[in-house]
């Protein structure tokens, strides 16, 4: 066992886990952050995207002691206040979801694209997010919702890192 | 609903001897709210050992209501008696309750209902017994009587106690959303305000068809109102059984093995048992489950186990061979089972001035649903009693399977319906729940959580059946198709039925049949069920004859459904939207299929084209027009054909579980390819018909359409034909020579 201290969503986190644990099962089972799913275990999916540094990762292929001491990790439950990114706000303008189960990851991901491109090409929405997969097939409202926000000048106001 | 009343039927429940003696009145004092009498008899088993309504603990109260639950603060509580899958039942369902009983959708809060199917299900396929399947796309149409009778029920009572309260009659009241109004004396009051007051009438009656609302003056249903589960579905707060957490809660997996039905012998039990947290070794039938403290432990440990499995039905089988095995069965003299028999067709195709003749083959699919099967079960320390978390299509079979192999009543199981992360049939048997009782059993009273891996999930999948599809069609010297012979072989009996019926074609003479091969593969319902491979088979070859008439494949379509308006409607549509008579850009072409499911009729065009180098079929562009009676959501509606029709490009394209040695061969998402973003086509366009007829079922309407709209632009675009699903880019290169 190996106690841990992450930095998850601005707060400094203790945990105390089998060493090789994925940084997956450590946010949901031990620390209860569930918006960030399980889908298949080996980084094929993306339903368990998480930011680490800001940047997209899947949580279920990187392990929680490699993240730990320092490294800043944001889950949905931490994108924004109150659930109000402007992704958030799309998503729920454009009516994407429809299981749902999928869709913390899509939002983590395509916020990862927003920071670094503002203003991002249909052909590059496409390229960045065609790692997560959403068996509801929707695609097309993402893409969408992504653009909306894309235009929303709330963008600036993220509160994230 | 037939001569059945609900509420007689809850009435009659009132009035066994079985009813707990609790005043309802009582409950009204103890939650602040008033519990609506519809369906009141609803009691839990612990609600019965309650003496006095004191020991109520108002989280439990909740759970006593029926349909409906109106607070002081003016909230509606509207129960989903549905699964929700991704489908929309948790708005669509209340949003028809709400309409008829005049509810301020502003105050409404949405909750599952308790998984009761005889006070919440809806009538059945006999029409007498009572279901609470997600399933065939029957919710919306199954629920949409059911559910504006007890909304009308609902905003009876109030009618009745506001008369009481102001000494007026009933008839000159009537509702505005939220609020009850005597023009006459100009009073008013709020739907909240009449909790105070309320009174529930010993009688309340069924409300004839003709006092519920006119379909003209609905203020929600037709309407785009936003989905009640997206915000939460948005910022990671919506509940999966995935995300239950109990106190002192264990962990479980399950190795099964990838052939299915052998049976496991654990050969290194004693050092498992040794393994640090582990807690018990549970020896199944079909596999051996592992409890341990921590689910990482319990995903490690599983892999050090160290299983000897017997052989199975399934050893042996290989599903790349098994086409050889179904032609033999084609020429077999034995026949299977009847589907369709009008007319006649031998002798249709006896005196027809041509024939045609083609095969159609389709491999296992796998569902694939993003949240792996899991189940959270606790059981009583004296095995007396048990209670279920879990994303399911169907609650009480996972309450009768459950209670089954803990040897208990069903009504000693509780169910606790989750948000589903996808069912698309594979969640419709309470395999999971079983197990997780089980598991749950050996460590009671400690709740345990069951999670299938994804790998689990793939290896002990249960897969829509593979096929070979034998067609066969005939024209009279006019051209017109006199006769149709359709002859399925495969896995899976009825499974392999369904959309093999052609009622909107006028083709006089038709027949269909289904001969059965277990090859002891684990099959089930997948989204649209046969209506994937038939369709593709049926609109392919009528394809085929248009082509080779040189009609074109609308106007073809067209003369077929002459007696058949309402599919007529929905093919024009769909041509118009997809300008069907202006030719597409060079190297591209459109495709076209017509299909009925669960009552929907739809017409979808497609515009792909094909990468001749790689074998990619690339689908720019899906029109689709649908006549799905009365739409409840519309927006909804659209979602679930784009959906749909997405799901089914990775379908058709790419999906394909194969068996070697009756192992199945694929086990992820590295090696079963579903659709991603770059698969989508850039745009789908999607029109529904004016309609007030009842609601039908549209969540599987698009996923079928897609392997016939395909396999026909591919034929318009190269001349050549694909029978094969999916359609692999290599099956596409041989195709193409």
């Amino acid at each position: 066992m190996a106690q841990l201290t992450l930095n998850i969503n601005g707060q400094q986190i203790n945990a105390d886990v089998a060493e090789g644990t994925s940084l997956l099962w450590v946010i949901r089972e031990h620390l209860g952050l569930t918006g960030t799913k399980y889908g298949c275990g080996v980084g094929q999916c993306g339903s368990c995207t998480v930011h680490i540094n800001g940047n997209p990762i899947k949580s279920c292929t990187v392990t929680a002691e490699g993240v730990a001491e320092g490294q800043a990790i944001t889950t949905i439950e931490g994108l924004a206040k109150d659930g109000q990114h402007p992704l958030q706000q799309a998503w729920v303008a454009a009516q994407v979801p429809q299981c749902g189960y999928c869709q913390s990851g899509q939002i983590m991901q395509a916020a990862a694209l927003l920071k670094k491109n503002g203003n991002p090409t249909r052909e590059e929405i496409i390229k960045h997010m065609n790692g997560n997969l959403c068996r509801c097939g929707t695609y097309l409202r993402i893409l969408k919702a992504i653009q909306i926000a894309a235009g929303s000048e709330s963008l600036m106001t993220s509160t994230e890192g | 609903m037939s001569n059945f009343t609900y509420f007689n039927f809850i009435m009659n429940r009132i009035s066994t001897p079985h009813t707990p003696q609790v005043s309802r009145r009582k409950f009204i004092k103890t939650t602040g709210g008033f519990a609506f009498l519809i369906g009141a008899s609803g009691v839990l088993p612990q609600i019965i050992s309650c003496k006095s309504t004191k020991e109520i603990d108002p989280g439990i109260l909740k759970q006593l209501t029926a349909w409906v639950h109106l607070s002081s603060n003016g909230q509606v509580t509207i129960y989903n008696p549905a699964a929700e899958m991704g489908q929309g039942s948790m708005t669509a369902l209340p949003l028809i309750f709400a309409e008829e009983m005049d509810a301020d959708w502003d105050q409404v809060k949405v909750e599952f209902s308790p998984q009761q199917k005889e006070i919440y299900g809806s009538p059945g396929w006999d029409g007498k017994t009572k279901i609470m399947m997600t399933v065939g796309s029957r919710t919306t149409r199954s629920f949409f009587p059911v559910l504006r009778q007890a909304g009308a029920q609902a905003r009876y009572v109030l009618l009745n106690s506001v008369a009481q309260q102001w000494q007026v009659p009933l008839s000159e009241l009537t509702t505005e959303p939220g609020k009850v109004i005597h023009a006459n004396s100009g009073q008013e009051v709020s739907y909240g305000d009449i909790v105070s007051f309320l009174q529930i009438p010993e009688y309340i009656p069924e409300i004839p068809e003709e006092q519920l609302k006119n379909p003209q003056n609905f203020q929600l249903i037709g309407k785009d109102i936003p989905r009640w589960d997206i915000p939460a579905k948005s910022d990671g707060s919506a509940q999966f059984a995935m995300d239950i957490r109990l106190p002192e809660m264990l962990y479980a997996t399950i190795e099964r093995g990838n052939l299915h039905g052998a049976k496991p012998s654990l050969k290194n039990r004693s050092a498992i048992e040794a393994t640090d947290g582990v807690i018990k070794i549970v020896e199944l039938d079909h596999g051996i489950g592992i409890i341990t403290n921590t689910l990482e432990r319990a995903l490690n440990v599983k892999k050090e186990l160290d299983i000897e499995w017997s052989d199975a039905t399934a050893s042996g089988f290989s599903s790349k061979s098994a086409f050889a095995q179904y032609e033999k069965v084609l020429r077999s003299s034995k026949k299977g089972k009847e589907i369709t028999n009008t007319g006649d067709f031998k002798r249709a195709n006896r005196k027809a001035a041509k024939t045609y003749s083609a095969d159609y083959l389709n491999d296992y699919v796998y569902h694939a649903q993003m949240e792996p099967l899991n189940a959270i079960a606790q059981v009583a320390a004296d095995g007396n009693g048990a209670e279920i978390w879990v994303g399911s299509q169907n609650g009480p079979s996972d309450k009768m399977l459950a209670a089954k192999a803990l040897g208990i009543e069903p009504s000693a199981v509780k169910v606790n319906l989750q948000y589903l992360g996808g069912g698309l049939g594979r969640r419709s048997y309470g395999d999971v729940s079983e197990e997780a009782a089980l598991l749950a059993k050996a460590v009671a009273p400690y709740p345990v959580k069951l999670i299938w891996t994804r790998e689990d999930d793939v290896q002990y999948g249960k897969f829509r059946p593979m096929s070979l599809q034998r067609l066969q069609a005939c024209t009279d010297d006019k051209g017109e198709v006199t006769g149709l012979s359709h002859i399925v072989v495969g896995d899976g009996a009825n499974l392999l039925a369904s959309g093999i019926h052609n009622k909107f074609y006028d083709i006089p003479n038709q027949y269909a049949e289904v001969r059965v091969v277990p090859h002891g593969i684990r099959v089930k319902h997948w989204r649209a069920v046969g209506h994937g491979p038939n369709k593709f088979a049926i609109e392919s070859l009528l394809d085929e004859i248009a082509n080779d008439q040189g009609a074109d494949p609308i106007e073809f379509r067209r003369n077929l459904m002459k007696n058949a308006p309402k599919a007529l409607a929905t093919l024009s549509k769909a041509a118009e939207m997809a300008q069907w008579a202006t030719p597409p850009p060079e190297g591209r072409a459109k495709g076209v299929a017509f299909l009925e499911r669960s009552g929907t009729l739809t017409t979808g065009i497609c515009e792909i084209s094909v990468n001749r180098e790689t074998g990619k079929i690339t689908v720019h562009h899906f029109w689709s027009a649908s006549d799905a009676g009365i739409i409840v959501q519309p927006d909804n509606v659209r979602a679930q054909i784009e959906g749909g029709i997405v799901m089914g490009i990775g379908s058709v394209l790419s999906e394909q579980i194969t068996i070697e040695d009756g192992r199945v061969q694929q086990s992820n998402f590295h090696d079963y390819h579903i659709a991603r973003m770059e698969d989508a086509p850039e745009t789908i366009e999607t029109a529904l018909i004016e309609s007030q007829e009842i609601p039908q079922g549209v969540g599987e309407s698009g996923t079928p359409l897609v392997a016939c709209a395909i396999a026909n632009a591919f034929a318009a675009l190269t001349g050549k034909r694909l029978r094969h699903l999916p359609f692999t880019k290599e099956r596409v290169l041989e195709v193409l020579g």
